[in-house]
């Protein structure tokens, strides 16, 4: 089993099988984080490299665990303690890196297609980590292993995607990875913030959340981030939550078998009412551990690890 | 790239386009001294035999093309071009005149950096330079410029070209005090607080992530601009028109009578918004490539004059600040050396215009608009020609590009129609 791509730049880039293969592989790994010593020496004597231009403690911290569960080593960068604050530019970075020997780079950064330009100049295979409002490919993989975990299956499932589309890569990737599997997408969120034509995604576009989100059966909620009241997306965060929230009002009304992802970290009280903590079928850490087993699973089919070795 | 110096020169056997005329005929062309001596068939006849004679069979030839719109990048970035390397590039490209827009470090706001551009052209010998001075001080937007100083010097037209002018009232003013000089006011035409990032806002800046403007950054900008052009009285010219929406403010301000003339570049009839699908930055520039409708859009408008000239927006940048990531990128694509032969095959082999009538928008048009000489191909002008060899096919190489930069998306693109040849007075260069 191996992935078509030396590199995981995107949902874009996969087919519905390869999704399958990573999720796959993944439940194998899954079960070995439930072991008392939740470690395998399928990458050993492998080294990956985290190089994050963006602030990020959990998607950092996934890789980083996901790395050392598999005995490969994994290195951190982080744009405040580097020379890119001395002029270096990504390229110069990268290959900087490269030269000291890794075999993968886990790439955050705040432009889109950063992970692309780099695959072209790296001999590493290259992992997206999130690349601007592109792309965040491991966080769809997570959310959709977590939501086969809960639903079994989400072909013909209806999923709504809750709250800033424009300037998500959580949107982007799990549209595409949830179409890809089968499942029947629908956008919601306040005008300013639905990208020109994403219908193009084969999705359905709502401005009322309560004309949608009683009539699914997930309900991904996206994170707002503050500084876009700045930018007159939306005018208050208390018009926010009344308008997009999802308020304990609303978590009342749902039907009992709806789930609720969301990619974390929450606002507590604007996009999500600390109600929805307690709520049985909130996915959130289950989000979280999956993830570990999601980039365990990516890093091993890029890093061409052994089968045998994977389940030791 | 050296001439040879001819006291005599034929161009035999060739096709002259005459756009004044209309007409595409066959004659041979005496040049003596640097001068059109005679236009007419079996010229060889009554030569001497210390001609030098260039065989023209089966090629025509043209007046130098005019490019209304480049960037030299002297002074400031002479590691991205000079006006020695841009305007040999320029010549290489049929264009025997070209006007640096003032976004150089310094910007040229003055006379004196007027004539210093002039001046290094000159030295060099290649394509001439007609400066675009800046309209206002330091292309700041907010105090007049020594307009009149420069147009004494040599600038014939004025523009902030990247940094538009944002306040109406300074933008009223440029266009009204330009009036005196019967110059044109050239307009980038983009509300800035409209644009977040260089890659138009649709389906393609959806897909990836990129920060985006729309196209009404650019329509929205063009309207206030003909409304205060027709206001004003006043000539101006629209830059790199790369959306439908400004084609058709334009093609409703051209019925109004307002004095507005516009332009469009070769990438924005050639590509659209899905070259930028690899993240490819030498797909970046401003205005961003749009989408299909747009192109064809901009096609219509110079079929039907909407669209006078065809200017290249030639924007050197090093290889070395194109490889970054998409936003890191600088914006531009240098188009000297391409934009005939894609004009050439988009417009006149896509049956958009007629040879005669492409020529005439890289020629008598911006001449026309510019207050240049009229270039025209008779007895007693000034040579300045090219010899257009319309059935090679030949592929845009990277160590054949004569640009100290190479940033164009169309690199190994084979394309129809080159440049086989430019005479000068008496300065003949082979290409």
């Amino acid at each position: 089993m191996k992935l078509r791509s030396r590199h995981l730049l995107g949902i874009e880039g996969l087919g519905r099988s390869e999704i399958l293969t990573v999720l796959d592989q993944a439940r194998t790994f899954r079960e070995v984080l439930d072991r008392a010593i939740p470690i395998v020496p399928a990458l050993r004597g492998r080294t990956v490299v985290n190089l994050f231009f963006e602030a990020s403690t959990r998607t950092a911290t996934s890789f980083s665990l996901a790395a050392s569960r598999l005995s490969c080593g994994c290195v951190n960068f982080s744009k405040a303690t580097s020379s890119v604050s001395k002029g270096e530019t990504l390229l110069d970075t990268a290959r900087n890196i490269e030269a000291m020997g890794v075999d993968g780079i886990i790439i955050r950064h705040q432009s889109p297609g950063a992970p692309h330009f780099l695959s072209r100049h790296v001999k590493a295979f290259v992992v997206n980590a999130g690349d601007g409002a592109h792309e965040h490919p491991t966080q769809a993989l997570l959310d959709a292993y977590t939501l086969r975990e809960k639903l079994g299956s989400l072909d013909g499932k209806r999923v709504l995607i809750v709250g800033d589309i424009a300037h998500s890569r959580v949107a982007r990737s799990n549209l595409l990875c949830f179409t890809k599997l089968g499942a029947k997408v629908a956008v919601c969120g306040p005008p300013t913030m639905i990208p020109p034509e994403v219908e193009e995604y084969g999705c359905e576009v709502f401005y009322r959340l309560d004309r949608i989100m009683y009539e699914v059966d997930v309900v991904n909620m996206l994170r707002v981030q503050q500084e876009r009241i700045t930018a007159s997306s939306f005018p208050t965060v208390r018009e926010y939550r009344a308008l997009y929230g999802l308020t304990a009002e609303r978590l009342k009304k749902l039907a009992p078998e709806v789930v609720v992802t969301h990619p974390g970290p929450v606002n507590w009280g604007v996009e999500m009412d600390f109600d929805v903590a307690g709520f049985s079928r909130a996915l959130v850490l289950p989000q979280v551990t999956n993830g570990v087993a999601v980039r365990m699973a990516v890093l091993f089919l890029l890093a061409g690890g052994d089968a045998v070795l994977a389940e030791s | 790239m050296k001439p040879e110096i001819m006291d005599r020169v034929l161009l035999r056997g060739g096709i002259v386009i005459d756009p004044q005329k209309q007409t595409a005929r066959r004659a041979d062309v005496l040049v003596a001294n640097g001068k059109i001596d005679a236009v007419g068939t079996n010229l060889e006849r009554r030569t001497p035999s210390d001609v030098e004679v260039v065989d023209c069979r089966g090629k025509h030839i043209a007046s130098g093309f005019a490019d209304m719109h480049c960037h030299l990048r002297e002074p400031g970035r002479e590691d991205e071009e000079t006006v020695a390397s841009g305007t040999a590039a320029a010549l290489a490209g049929g264009f025997t005149r070209v006007c640096p827009m003032p976004n150089t470090d310094p910007a040229i706001d003055t006379e004196a950096q007027i004539r210093f551009q002039i001046r290094r052209a000159a030295e060099a010998g290649f394509a001439r330079v007609h400066p675009i001075g800046c309209c206002t001080k330091g292309r700041q937007g907010k105090e007049l410029a020594e307009i009149g100083s420069m147009v004494e010097a040599g600038a014939v037209g004025f523009s902030d070209d990247g940094s538009p002018v944002a306040d109406a009232q300074v933008m009223r003013r440029v266009l009204e005090y330009c009036k005196a000089f019967d110059v044109p006011v050239i307009s980038h035409c983009e509300v800035r607080e409209l644009v977040e990032g260089v890659a138009n806002e649709g389906r393609v800046s959806t897909r990836l992530g990129l920060k985006a403007g729309p196209d009404v950054a650019e329509s929205a900008q063009a309207a206030r601009d003909v409304l205060l052009a027709e206001f004003t009285q006043a000539r101006l010219h629209i830059a790199h028109v790369s959306a439908r929406a400004t084609v058709d403010v334009i093609r409703w301000a051209k019925a109004r009578g307002v004095q507005v003339t516009a332009e469009t570049c070769p990438h924005y009839f050639t590509l659209t918004e899905d070259a930028l699908a690899g993240f490819d930055t030498n797909c970046k520039v401003n205005p961003p490539l749009r989408s299909e409708e747009d192109r064809r859009a901009v096609i219509a408008g110079l079929a039907d004059g909407t669209i006078d000239v065809i200017a290249t927006d030639h924007a050197p940048h090093l290889k070395g600040e194109k490889d970054a990531e998409f936003d890191a990128a600088p914006a531009g694509i240098i188009g000297f050396e391409t934009a005939f032969s894609l004009g050439y095959e988009k417009l006149v082999m896509g049956e958009v215009l007629s040879l005669v009538d492409y020529i005439a928008r890289l020629t008598v048009v911006p001449r026309r608009i510019l207050n240049l000489p009229a270039a025209a191909i008779t007895a007693g002008s000034e040579a300045e020609l090219v010899v257009l060899d319309l059935k090679a096919e030949w592929t845009f190489e990277s160590e054949r590009v004569r640009s100290l930069s190479r940033n164009s998306p169309f690199l190994g693109w084979t394309m129809h129609g080159r440049i086989s040849a430019a005479l000068l007075a008496d300065r003949l260069f082979r290409f």
